[in-house]
């Protein structure tokens, strides 16, 4: 088992794994008590059109999604705070506007699109290195602003209205981490792909405030479960030949049900 | 010392609704004031008018002498809880330490100081033994304690509560009611409520509100004040002289 760890692409599929579960246990812990996952979801999928315009560009298409699901999350946040859209209408909207660009880039551009469905649905196991850097440096600028916004994001989350008279200009600061749910989701495009981030991005947060009241060790939970998670679903993709990015989730989601039936019937066995 | 509160001719509409209408309203140094009125009647969205939350169409706004925007981070404000986030992954502890946010900066953690302070906050509404519980294990009048002692980590002049005995038993209430006793002597109190049982008691003044304020800088209320507010006869039983709402009628 382990010789397959000689493999340079073995390697940074674990780095990637690893790098992913830091941004992803840190903000997906926001998404889940902000309850904004359908608004990270609509980031995820609009941010389709950052790769689309990385391939017209003949660019790498990482490049393209940074800029791209920046601009997906400040026009989501505004939208919802400052018109009378409601949020999830504008979700909606922009989820299918991303989309519909990314398709159309896709479309104009000549040749074929060559690893759209790793865009799509992750492949961990096809990780280059110059991504490795590219994740690292995004991980490194969550971290930062995290550390230094956290009593912040903090109030933010648990009470907007005393955060505003406490002098917190929220809007701003509920645009900063919209932008950081967008970097996350860049970190976690190649692992997962578009459109399985969500479940990443939310069930380890989720399982972590099971075992804990605090915010700060919700965060370490689930970078460690996400780490397990991939981790895990990436060697039996690589040992039985499937998908990583849908054996990840499926890892994932069965480590859920299973908790979450435990919890259910435990109460019950134990009264009988 | 300016007013803590100075509101003059404030009119506020929702669109075509009329919410407020010429409110004038002064509240000084350790007054004790409770603002009663039906619901809809416009109370939550004076407190929001006074903490510069929400701009009025006309009149003049000032808390602690200046724009609302700038004072607000000096009033201590306990908003309405009815169903706050009560799963949120937070201590009381840190829900205390929160009230010193607008005093801090990015990157600056709370230091020695914010914690004393926390510390004698919780200390004045006997919260301390609870200080490392979860926020949603509380009970109702517990979690207002705490978020009363939010507000008074950085000794405010003025304390804005808006409906705090929502969804605390009565026997609490009394508690409640007795520890902004003790506060007043030391700061001014502002309280937005429906429930007029504990007014007479405790309060030093009355206004009630339903787009006009009728207030006569005395906790005494006419009974023409409050059917104009309440726009029906409102029969009021006044209980045990000295303190009573209504004149002698």
């Amino acid at each position: 088992m382990f010789e397959i760890l000689q493999y340079g692409f073995m390697r940074n599929a674990i780095m990637a794994a690893v790098l992913a579960s830091i941004a992803c246990g840190i903000i997906g812990v926001y998404v889940v008590v902000k309850k904004v996952t359908s608004l990270s979801g609509g980031i995820s999928h609009a941010s389709f059109g950052g790769i689309g315009l990385g391939y017209y560009l003949g660019v790498n298409p990482m490049y393209g999604l940074v800029p791209f699901s920046l601009l997906s999350a400040i026009a989501m946040g505004i939208t919802s705070k400052r018109t009378k859209v409601a949020e999830d209408t504008a979700i909606g909207i922009l989820w299918s506007l991303g989309m519909a660009i990314g398709i159309i880039l896709i479309y104009l551009t000549p040749g074929y699109a060559p690893d759209l469905m790793t865009y799509l649905f992750g492949n961990i196991l096809t990780v280059p290195l110059s991504d490795i850097y590219l994740m690292l440096a995004l991980d490194a600028v969550i971290v930062f602003v995290v550390y230094a916004y956290y009593k912040e994001f903090m109030s933010l989350c648990f009470d907007e209205e005393f955060a505003t008279v406490a002098g917190i200009n929220v809007e701003r600061l509920y645009l900063l981490l919209l932008c950081l749910i967008a970097l996350t989701i860049v970190l976690l495009i190649k692992v997962v792909g578009i459109i399985l981030i969500i479940a990443l991005l939310t069930m380890p947060a989720s399982l972590s405030s099971h075992y804990t009241k605090n915010l700060r060790k919700m965060m370490y939970i689930s970078m460690f479960l996400g780490a397990l998670f991939s981790i895990t679903g990436l060697a039996l993709s690589y040992t039985y030949d499937v998908p990583s990015g849908a054996t990840i989730i499926l890892v994932m989601s069965a480590v859920y049900l299973l908790h979450f039936v435990y919890h259910a019937v435990r109460p019950r066995i134990v009264r009988a | 010392m300016a007013e803590v509160i100075d509101l003059k001719d404030v009119w506020v509409s929702y669109g075509n609704t009329p919410v407020l209408e010429a409110v004038d309203l002064v509240v000084e140094d350790r007054d004790f004031l409770a603002i009663i009125g039906p619901n809809g009647g416009g109370k939550s969205t004076l407190l929001k008018v006074i903490l510069g939350l929400i701009k009025p169409d006309r009149g003049s706004v000032r808390l602690l002498g200046d724009d609302p925007k700038k004072t607000r981070k000096y009033a201590g404000y306990v908003p309405q809880y009815i169903s706050s986030n009560l799963d949120f992954p937070i201590s009381v502890w840190e829900v205390v330490l929160m009230g010193c946010l607008g005093h801090k900066g990015p990157f600056r953690g709370y230091n020695e100081d914010d914690r004393k302070a926390a510390y004698e906050a919780l200390k004045v509404v006997d919260m301390l033994d609870y200080r490392d519980r979860q926020i949603g294990e509380l009970s109702g009048g517990q979690k207002q304690r705490v978020f009363i002692a939010r507000s008074l980590v950085t000794r405010p002049r003025l304390l804005i509560l808006d409906e705090p005995s929502t969804g605390i038993d009565s026997k609490r209430q009394r508690e409640f009611y007795e520890l902004l006793n003790r506060l007043k002597s030391e700061i001014a109190i502002l309280l937005v409520t429906h429930d007029m049982s504990a007014l007479s008691v405790y309060v030093d003044k009355v206004a009630c509100l339903n787009r006009r304020l009728h207030y006569h800088n005395s906790k005494e209320l006419s009974p023409k004040d409050l059917e104009a507010a309440y726009q029906c006869p409102v029969e009021l039983i006044a209980h045990g002289v000295p303190h009573r709402v209504l004149k002698v009628h």
